[in-house]
């Protein structure tokens, strides 16, 4: 089979396929139960260590 | 003393030193072929370059020179983070930043009035030549150093961590401003691949893949060794256009020199494919480099500024996926009506229209993340510039896909409303949202209390956002009548206007289009005479530190 036939059948069947099932699976990844604690915590990463790395004493958590 | 002899008599060196042999050896031989080069050049612009070649090398040689077999000191630096090679960022981001504007500016009033084009000038400074120079200036020296100034604070803040790599973030820095002067002067004595955005020769891409590489490795080396379990969705945004921009430049710049001593190269890709290339490298080159980097900045920098979290973070998840997943897809929209197959600008068109939508989540998100703000907006000119970047960020996100479906595209395409589009994204959404952040970081950087003067900032929002209405308005108004022109028929089908007659058409919306650039380069100016002031007036703030926020 040609490089372009090939490429092309893959590109419109499981390539597509498997692209689409990653979109919608990270899509239900986000809204999984118990990550909204979780993203409340990371949300909040930005007011934490801005004026410098924490000290080798206070390990994070 | 630098070198120890170990227990059997064998003189070890130190790593350091072993390490400056390495540079000084390979500085040496890049000296020698730059001097071969620019004795055998076939063209001036590589012979310029490898003149500018040598004279870079043989200083850093000295330089390398002067520090080998010399004591050094070993601090331990990694309790604070890297904020030498940011502070150089920012400046060189508003340094390139007037210079790109004020290109722009000239070559605004070069199109309205010819004569500005000087026949002594002819073949360096004429419109041609100046026209890439300004677009890469704005683009890859203004946005791009913006893009790595802010990815190094945002890497380091949100991952707790100092960058990795030493002193590798000042080679990527003073690496990408030599890429920077080597594609300008590049295009101004010639030397270009006239591809968009992507104009410089194969050796400057060849630098530039270097530069890259380095720059990817500091980014993720600092996210490996991160105190933070999560990876702050910022930097998501930063690692996507780190990572495509690399794959993006690879392969649209797969060419062959046609001689080691010549600039001139030819790509590998035939006709119809090289323009598919170039599309999907020119149109991802919006996406990640204008686009995901920074949305990057946005959201760590709009959630500082407003002392809140971002809206919804799942939001910014699916933001991100559905931005890469989709805006990867959108390049064939800039070849309807072309060589290209159908199905191909199709799918093009489909995915732009689609981009839509994940564009406009960010921007909601962004905005939202002021609710029970708002009030920030009357009293905080910083967070209007950010919120006012965001709404030309959702203008500009309408805007395109509408002129990507072909219907709209016929009349659209080679008209100044394509200039027009572009530009409300630039100015507006990369301009503004940049000058947000240069503004918030400046104080914090250099230690400073405050901002010199607010009201400055004031002033620089109102003339840049002027500015723009007046380019976006009368590249609207020109590009739509330029289109209508092009495509009038008369009762038996001739076409009405010559191409001369939109020309002349034009001149009025010209003037107004560099008046308004004209407003915008003064906002610049202004910023730059506040920072300076920032960083040599304004008392240095003592131990305590806090966001420069205004006075309620």
């Amino acid at each position: 089979m040609e490089t372009y036939t090939f490429l092309r059948q893959l590109a419109d069947s499981w390539f597509l396929l498997a692209m689409f099932i990653f979109f919608i699976g990270v899509m239900l990844w986000v809204v999984r139960p118990g990550s909204n604690a979780k993203h409340r915590d990371t949300a909040n990463v930005v007011f934490r260590h801005e004026h410098k790395p924490p000290q080798s004493e206070d390990l994070e958590r | 003393m630098f070198a120890r002899r170990s227990k059997l008599g064998v003189r070890i060196l130190r790593g350091t030193d072993m390490a400056n042999y390495i540079k000084l050896t390979v500085l040496g031989l890049v000296v020698l072929f730059a001097m071969l080069g620019a004795s055998f050049a076939r063209d001036l612009a590589y012979q310029a370059h490898m003149i500018l070649i040598m004279i870079v090398a043989a200083g850093l040689f000295l330089w390398i020179l002067r520090k080998t077999d010399e004591p050094v000191s070993a601090v331990d630096l990694s309790h604070e983070y890297n904020d030498g090679v940011i502070r150089a960022g920012v400046i060189a981001t508003a340094f390139w930043g007037v210079i790109g504007f004020l290109v722009g500016v000239v070559i605004a009033f070069q199109l309205a009035f010819p004569v500005l084009n000087f026949e002594w000038a002819q073949g360096y400074a004429n419109f041609g030549r100046l026209r890439p120079l300004h677009t890469s200036a704005v683009i890859f020296a203004f946005g791009g150093n913006a893009l790595l100034c802010c990815s190094f604070y945002i890497v380091q803040r949100t991952s707790a961590a100092r960058l990795w790599g030493g002193n590798l973030a000042w080679f990527v820095f003073w690496g990408y401003q030599f890429f920077i002067v080597l594609a300008a002067t590049g295009y101004l004595l010639g030397g270009t691949q006239s591809k968009e955005y992507a104009e410089p020769e194969w050796y400057v891409d060849l630098w530039l893949t270097v530069v890259w590489v380095a720059y990817l490795a500091v980014f993720l080396g600092t996210i490996v060794k991160r105190r933070e379990p999560h990876i702050y969705v910022a930097n998501w945004f930063l690692l996507s256009f780190i990572v495509t921009v690399a794959m993006l430049h690879v392969v649209n710049n797969l060419t062959i020199p046609v001689s080691i001593w010549g600039s001139k190269s030819v790509i590998i890709w035939p006709g119809v494919q090289d323009a598919m290339v170039q599309w999907w490298y020119g149109h991802n080159a919006v996406g990640f480099f204008l686009t995901a980097g920074f949305l990057g900045m946005m959201y760590y920098y709009i959630p500082k500024q407003a002392q809140r979290p971002v809206f919804s973070y799942k939001l910014s998840i699916i933001h991100f996926w559905a931005l890469i997943f989709i805006y990867i897809w959108a390049g064939p929209h800039h070849l309807h009506y072309t060589a290209l197959p159908d199905w191909a600008s199709t799918l093009g068109m489909v995915f732009s229209v689609v981009l839509w939508m994940p564009s406009w989540g960010g921007m909601i998100n962004g905005l939202m993340t002021l609710s029970g703000a708002w009030d920030k907006l009357r009293t905080d000119p910083i967070i209007r510039m950010m919120v006012i970047s965001l709404a030309f960020y959702g203008m500009s996100t309408f805007e395109g896909p509408m002129m990507s479906i072909r219907a709209v595209n016929s009349l659209s395409h080679y008209t100044d409303w394509t200039i027009g589009h572009v530009h409300s994204g630039a100015l507006g959404w990369n301009g503004m949202i940049t000058f947000g952040c240069l503004y918030y970081m400046v104080p914090l950087l250099w230690k400073r209390e405050r901002l010199y003067s607010l009201e400055l900032v004031s002033w620089h929002f109102w003339l840049a956002t002027i500015g723009i209405v007046l380019y976006a308005a009368s590249m609207w108004v020109t590009g739509i009548m330029e289109g209508l022109m092009w495509r009038e028929v008369d009762a038996n089908g001739f076409l009405v206007n010559s191409f001369a007659d939109t020309v002349s058409a034009k001149f009025p919306m010209y003037v107004v289009r560099g008046l308004g650039g004209v407003l915008y380069l003064a906002g610049a100016f202004i910023m730059c005479y506040n920072i300076w002031k920032t960083i040599r007036v304004v008392p240095e703030k003592e131990k305590s530190f806090s966001t420069a926020i205004p006075a309620e």
